[in-house]
């Protein structure tokens, strides 16, 4: 292993004075804030169009900003959160169950297993009522009950239903309406928007972001762009995996890049498994479907409790509803009387694994267990249940030939629907780019909001909560915290992108094309990605070891140097190139692979979505060590890809929660 | 092989905007059943990188059928042959053995092509940009609770508002309309009150736009319907016509 270098870098997250639930309106009513006459004179950068990014720049183009708004796709609309199914979070207690801002913000912080911020995850339950307010106004369709008001239901992790959603498409709708806002502004011209543009670097002057270079995806060609602030929302880094339940597209480059600019990375390891996704079928998978998290409301998850029932179904000899009640194992609510099917992400995924590690796994890889209606359909009838998921029903038949509606056998007098199969898969990244209380990364004017940021879900992240998070970040915080960074900027005139800043930056992306296209191998990008992903699924996935940690970053090596010296990339750069926009990317993923491992391995504890199986209880639940690891890990770049990161810590305080070991049990 | 199918894949090739396209044929064996119609398109472009040629380039993002970004003509039909999805929800148990696939870019004077099968929708966002919005700024809200709306109608509003913007209807018209898409949008507007303060000048304003930008009439063969993957109603375009006629009256 490299040495480690020492740094001698202190963190400042720069949290405000006062109890956890004043710092919010302590922080706003003394920030600095710019008038209106000078906001026209500033320019800000928004990399990303999902919910994060569409929010921002919308919010901060009324307030009068002048915003440039990038995305990959060919429109805003398509960004990675329109995927979003199950819902969103907010503290209003509308069901009358006990709910409050102070329940909600505990569930987060326990829900992430103690690794989260305090003040941040209290604003983000504090703010999330304003987002509810906000999306009703814009006109999003979230369900509602006969009587006029709005609908909720709960998700895992929570006992009170606190969930709006609007069918199974939440994130579809909400993402059209920021996306609406956005177009009201990109009309009014205060932002501009630009599609199907990359960015590729951050440019820095007199150490502060000050513009991007971003390639035209149409023509192949570097563009600069200059700014008084960058802010990217560009999303996770799951397609690390290369499976995973991410969009095609969805890349860590934009950050990749921040953080060789800087900016540090924060809790990379932190990687959540989504327990209910459709199994993998083949090699020729290129992506994972995820089934929304609600159906763990009314679905039962289990195995056979015969192993010689497993081992028939994996031979295709009997089908999950041949096997009676008495002869299953709901698992879940075994294990976890209190909290049953709805237990954590992180939980359920590692209990799944469990039984298919111990030879329950019911499909012919083994890798699978049922998710089962039966029950549910039995006592609220098939209507009920199709009215409540028949679109995942579709999607499910659709994929797998399967209707899980359809009734398949009767049993001494039960009725039994075909069980859908499901397997865990990776899905959200809980880690990012560290940014302080004012999302603020530590390069200075470089922020970053939703997935792509660290801040708020700890080691592990609760269902609807992302979608919170990245509303809560573009439309309600950032807009206020980039103003204090702002306020002293407004002398600063514009910067000509003739600067040798510009320059520079834009013929070092240039030669980076050149390379990947010179290479000449034989391997396609594609090839290369889904070894690196094998090796990240298989030694830095669910269950991590000392060994297997140290194994990966031996194996990524050798992946990185395949990729440097036998990569191929057809075509040329004279318009479209495809598969050199995905070299690019994949050059990151490797960067991103290794980071993971590196904290992975230094983190000698299980927590959240992070789990070392030689930290574990008796029982197999996860052993944190709070002594030792009751910190963020913020990893700072040493000048080149090939070294290893160091590693900084930010201690974490809890002043309002009692820090205690996370039970669903009872 | 089992559950596997062997089939010829007829492309349209485009270098770029300006040069000429031409079908390509393409032959792919083999190819497990529950493999998806995009994951086919992967292999051929596997296959050929491997011989040193250029992949073709289509778009794709989510393949889950709700971000609108993948589009593709299969043999004659936007998004292929299943109703009620897109192009990335088709699996190849869909085809035959041995048939041959013909693929295509969206065909609309309004949607130019990119490269290969990939399209410039860029008129869609302009007509959204036009007025598909409720003009309100962040921050003065009131409590979400506060209007009641019938479920009746939010269930309504949440289907015109499923629209993916993917341009399959526009594809699917003779007269290269787009008039289902806007009217899903006016649709769900119409139907909340939220959208009521601004639904005279929103109409005029989207159906202009869609005039502006070389889209054509609508004649109502109501082929779009049949082939929106999200199964928009033409029921929508009846409202917008009502919306728009009220929006008229008042001039
Ligand atoms: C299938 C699925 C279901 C989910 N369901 C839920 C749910 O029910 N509830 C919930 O709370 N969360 C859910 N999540 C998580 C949630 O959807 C995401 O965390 C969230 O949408 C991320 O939003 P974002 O704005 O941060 O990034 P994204 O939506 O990923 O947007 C990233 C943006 O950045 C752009 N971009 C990326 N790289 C570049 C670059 N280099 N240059 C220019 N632009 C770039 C992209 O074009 C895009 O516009 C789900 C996730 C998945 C995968
Ligand atoms: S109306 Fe249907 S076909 Fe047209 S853009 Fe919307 S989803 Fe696509
Ligand atoms: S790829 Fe997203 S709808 Fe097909």
């Amino acid at each position: 292993m490299e040495e480690k270098i020492k740094t001698t870098a202190v963190i400042d997250s720069k949290i405000p004075e006062g109890p956890v639930a004043e710092k919010w309106t302590n922080y706003k009513a003394h920030q600095k804030l710019v008038n209106p006459a000078n906001k026209r004179r500033l320019d800000i950068i928004v990399v990303g169009t999902g919910l994060a990014g569409a929010s921002a720049a919308a919010t901060l183009g009324e307030m009068g900003f002048n915003v440039l708004n990038f995305c990959i796709q060919d429109s805003p609309r398509r960004a990675h959160s329109i995927a979003a199914q199950g819902g969103i979070n907010a503290a209003k207690n509308y069901q009358n169950d006990g709910d409050s801002v102070y329940r909600l913000f505990y569930d987060t912080v326990k829900g992430g297993d103690y690794r989260a911020r305090e003040a941040n995850v209290y604003r983000l339950a504090e703010v999330s009522n304003n987002i509810s307010d906000q999306c009703v106004a814009q006109g999003v369709p979230f369900a509602r009950e006969y009587g006029g008001l709005l609908a909720n239901r709960s998700v895992g992790g929570a006992q009170v239903s606190r969930t709006f959603y609007a069918k199974g498409q939440t994130g579809q709708q909400l993402l059209l309406g920021a996306y609406s806002s956005l177009n009201r502004q990109i009309k009014s011209g205060k932002v501009k928007s630009f599609n199907r543009y990359e960015m590729q670097d951050v440019v820095m002057i007199d150490g502060r972001a000050r513009g991007s270079i971003a390639k035209n995806l149409v023509t192949c060609k570097l563009e600069r762009f200059a700014a008084h602030a960058v802010v990217i929302a560009t999303g996770g880094y799951g397609n690390t995996y290369f499976l995973s339940t991410n969009a095609m597209g969805c890349n860590v480059s934009a950050a990749m890049a921040c953080y060789r600019k800087g900016a540090y990375f924060a809790n990379p390891a932190y990687v959540q498994i989504h327990p209910t996704c459709i199994p993998r079928h083949g090699d020729n998978q290129s992506k994972l479907t995820l089934m929304s998290e609600s159906l763990r409301n009314d679905g039962r998850i289990w195995v056979p409790k015969d192993i010689e029932d497993a081992k028939k179904l994996q031979a295709g000899q009997i089908k999950g509803s041949d096997i009676p009640e008495e002869k299953r194992d709901y698992y879940l609510e075994r294990r976890y009387p209190a909290f049953g099917n709805l237990v954590p992400r992180d939980v359920a995924s590692r209990a799944a694994k469990e039984r298919c590690d111990k030879g329950f796994g019911v499909n012919n890889t083994g890798q699978a267990v049922f998710l089962d209606f039966s029950e549910a359909i039995n006592r609220l009838g098939i209507d009920v249940i199709r009215q409540r998921y028949g679109n995942l029903f579709d999607m499910y038949e659709e994929i797998t030939d399967v209707n899980p509606g359809e009734k398949a056998s009767t049993i001494a007098g039960v009725d039994y629907y075909n069980p859908m199969m499901i397997y865990p898969a990776i899905h959200y990244t809980m880690g990012g780019i560290w940014v302080d209380y004012e999302l603020q990364t530590s390069v200075k004017g470089l922020f970053a909001i939703g997935e792509c940021n660290f801040s708020d879900h700890g080691a592990n992240r609760l269902g609807a909560s992302a979608l919170m998070q990245g509303l809560a970040d573009g439309y309600f915080v950032l807009p206020y915290t980039i103003q204090n960074y702002l306020s002293d900027q407004i002398t600063v005139p514009r910067f000509s992108t003739d600067r040798p800043e510009f320059e520079e930056a834009e013929e070092r992306c240039q030669k980076e094309m050149d390379q990947l296209m010179a290479i000449g191998g034989k391997r396609s990008v594609d090839s290369i990605h889904k070894e690196l992903g094998n090796v990240m699924w298989d030694y830095v996935g669910m269950g991590r070891t000392k060994q297997s940690l140290e194994t990966a970053l031996e194996k990524i090596k050798d992946i990185r140097k395949e990729f440097e010296t036998n990569l191929f990339v057809p075509g040329s750069q004279d318009g479209m190139n495809i598969e050199l926009d995905k070299a690019f990317r994949l050059r990151d993923f490797i960067t991103m692979g290794e980071l993971i491992a590196y904290d992975a391995l230094n983190r000698e504890e299980s927590c959240g979505g992070h789990f070392r199986e030689e930290h574990q209880t008796e029982e197999g639940e996860a052993k944190r060590d709070d002594e030792n690891f009751f910190y963020v890990a913020c990893w700072q770049y040493n000048g080149d890809d090939t070294k290893a990161p160091s590693l900084i810590k930010e201690p974490l305080h809890y002043e309002a929660i009692k820090v205690q070991t996370r039970n669903y049990k009872n | 092989m089992d559950n596997a199918i062997s089939f010829k894949l007829k492309i349209w090739r485009q270098a770029s905007p300006q040069e000429k396209g031409r079908f390509e044929t393409y032959e792919l064996r083999d190819i497990p059943t529950d493999t998806s119609f995009l994951e086919a398109l992967d292999i051929l472009n596997e296959q050929l990188i491997e011989k040193g040629e250029e992949p073709v380039a289509f778009d794709h993002d989510c393949r889950e059928g709700i971000c609108g970004m993948c589009s593709l003509y299969i043999n004659g039909h936007p998004h292929g042959p299943a109703t009620g999805a897109t192009t990335c929800q088709l699996y190849v148990r869909r085809f035959r053995d041995g048939e041959t696939i013909t693929v295509e870019p969206w065909r609309s004077a309004a949607f130019p092509v990119i490269k290969d099968l990939m399209v410039n929708r860029n008129a869609l966002d302009q007509i959204q940009q036009a007025g598909g919005y409720v003009s309100f700024n962040t921050g003065g809200a009131q409590d979400a609770n506060a209007i009641p709306i019938s479920k009746v109608d939010a269930d309504e509003a949440m289907d015109s508002a499923s629209c993916i913007g993917c341009g399959a209807c526009v594809a699917a018209c003779k007269n290269g309309s787009a008039m289902l898409f806007v009217a899903a949008k006016v649709s769900q507007f119409a139907l909340l009150p939220q959208g009521k303060p601004e639904a005279k000048r929103r109409v005029k304003a989207m159906l202009a736009k869609m005039d502006e930008l070389g889209f054509g009439n609508c004649t109502n063969t109501g082929a779009c319907a049949a082939e929106c993957p999200k199964n928009i109603k033409l029921s929508n375009i009846s409202r917008l016509n009502r919306e728009f006629v009220s929006a008229k009256c008042r001039d």
